[in-house]
């Protein structure tokens, strides 16, 4: 399978990989997919007093695409409020990294990731 | 990126052709092009000799007489001929049930399939967690109507070697036809077909160092098997496949094999201590496991499962040797191997399992290179790996539920 630079760059260098405090009531934890099911995201995301994401960490159990899918969001998340997070969608991640068709999943996979992160923090702070 | 080509482990898939072999094919192409049904001048007859001297090596390979052997386009022509043919020709007489493994080649199976759906019944083994096809089981699934079985010598992806002798005894004791699909076997286990109770028997040149587009197909002359023909026309092969006789491609299946019989002794030597270094050199790597019994089986595979690393991503990872993964994630199913899954083996390890075969080429240093390659590439896509952290953790990842998508 061909895969884009982007795609290829992503995999090669993957940006924020690793973990965050999942205990913090200010870090909200996304994990999707499944083993059985070829890949697995989670997703953390750390907002600030003001609500706006000052850190975001992957690890991805996938294919090369479902890398790049996760490692691209945690990019596109800092600086970004829960809102504008929520935003996201897997259309501009697969655009983004000229994703073919068999593998438009991993950015689905990739927009599940940023909402259950949120959706995460939203339960810990109350919301 | 460098434009140097992968390190070549992928034997099992194909192999290249032999230069010896090469070279013997060529003046069939150019010189010596005739017709081997051509019986009314030298050039017909010059190709009828080396096309009678091929079936006399490949026939000498599996210590058969060279008027069992029946030239085909490769196995999965001689599977089909084999089992369409047989069932065919003895449904009358014997019933239409069929018994196979459930890790048979897709050219077995699937012509197995075919003849279900023309009315036909089939039984489709599984193997036991290494690979090897019970005994017991297979003597509980013939019926009085059970016409043949089709078993494979050595299976592509896991390398074990089933006891065909013992299954071959049985369906002798009970009349029933047994096909033998030998695709990956020749030069790899001695075959002696005047001991070994089989029927039919499919060969391939290019498993064995020959060129892609020719087989064989081994059928017994005492007791003497029937066969429908398949491929109807000028009546070639006594009559059991007709089409002019691709006289270079069958020069070239020839010489490999008497290249395989001459050699196969020393060479397994050679092979057998790469697997070993490569799989001691790999069974380093902490959470890895091995596919289908070691024992039984040739020395050229080694299928190893990485555990909580995906497939596709380690495929990508491990790009400068050309190896086989058990998950099909490269085409659009996402289905992991068929084969490891027929032996137990979970998705995630099915999906993670990666085929390394060695051959007539491979050197030490490409064994070591592989051994480190895997080693660095692994412990980066399992620091990728949410699973891996989990693993490390203590969760037990069976116990997870999964939000399944």
């Amino acid at each position: 399978m061909a895969y884009s630079d982007k795609v290829l760059d992503h995999y090669e260098n993957p940006r924020n990989v690793g973990s965050l405090d999942k205990n913090d009531p200010n870090v909200g934890t996304g994990m999707v997919g499944a083993p059985a099911c070829g890949d697995v995201m989670k997703l953390q995301i750390k907002v600030n007093d003001a609500g706006v994401i000052e850190d975001a960490k992957f690890k991805t159990y996938g294919c090369g695409s479902a890398i790049a899918s996760s490692s691209l969001v945690t990019e596109w998340l800092k600086g970004k409020t829960l809102d504008q997070a929520q935003e996201i969608k897997n259309s501009a991640i697969a655009e983004e990294l000229a994703l073919p068709p068999v593998k438009i999943h991993c950015s689905v996979l990739a927009e599940d990731a940023i909402k259950s992160a949120i959706a995460d923090l939203k339960s810990k702070q109350g919301h | 990126m460098s434009e140097r080509k992968p390190i070549y482990l992928d034997y099992s898939a194909t192999t290249p052709v032999d230069p010896r072999v090469a070279q013997k094919m060529i003046p069939y192409l150019t010189e010596d092009f005739g017709n081997p049904a051509s019986r009314s001048h030298p050039y017909g007859w010059t190709a009828e000799q080396a096309v009678e001297n091929a079936r006399e090596e490949v026939a000498k390979l599996v210590n058969a007489d060279p008027r069992e052997i029946v030239w085909t386009s490769g196995a999965t022509e001689s599977n089909n001929l084999a089992i369409k043919g047989a069932a065919h020709f003895y449904a009358g007489s014997k019933g239409k049930h069929i018994i196979t493994s459930a890790t048979e080649h897709k050219a077995v199976l699937d012509t197995v399939r075919e003849l279900e759906r023309e009315g036909y019944e089939a039984t489709y083994l599984q193997p036991e967690a290494d690979g090897l096809i019970s005994l017991e089981k297979f003597k509980a699934a013939i019926r009085p109507d059970t016409v043949l079985a089709s078993i494979m010598l050595v299976n592509n992806e896991i390398g074990v070697i089933q006891d065909i002798e013992a299954l071959g005894n049985v369906c002798r004791a009970n009349n029933i036809i047994f096909h033998v699909d030998a695709a990956q076997a020749t030069g790899k286990v001695v075959i002696d077909l005047e001991k070994l109770p089989v029927d039919l028997m499919s060969f391939s040149a290019h498993k064995t160092y020959g060129p892609k587009g020719i087989g064989a197909l081994y059928v017994r002359r005492k007791p003497r098997i029937r066969i429908e023909a398949q491929m109807h026309g000028g009546g070639h092969e006594r009559g059991m496949r007709s089409g002019t006789l691709a006289t270079h491609q069958i020069v070239g299946m020839g010489e490999a094999f008497r290249i395989a019989r001459e050699e196969m002794a020393s060479e397994n030597e050679r092979i057998r201590m790469l697997r070993d270094r490569l799989l001691n050199g790999l069974l380093q790597i902490e959470e890895t496991y091995v596919n289908g019994d070691l024992d039984h089986r040739v020395p050229h595979n080694l299928n190893v499962s990485f555990n909580f690393v995906e497939g596709e991503s380690l495929i990508m990872a491990i790009k400068d040797i050309a190896v086989s993964s058990g998950s099909a994630c490269t085409s659009a199913s996402l289905e992991p191997s068929y084969v490891l899954r027929a032996l137990g083996r979970s998705d995630e390890l099915a999906h993670s399992s990666i085929r390394f075969s060695i051959g007539r080429f491979t050197t030490e240093a490409d064994v070591d290179y592989t051994i480190e390659l895997l080693k660095s590439k692994i412990g980066k896509l399992r620091e990728l790996s949410p699973l891996w952290e989990m693993f490390k953790d203590g969760i037990d990842l069976s116990k997870v539920e999964w939000a399944e998508h």
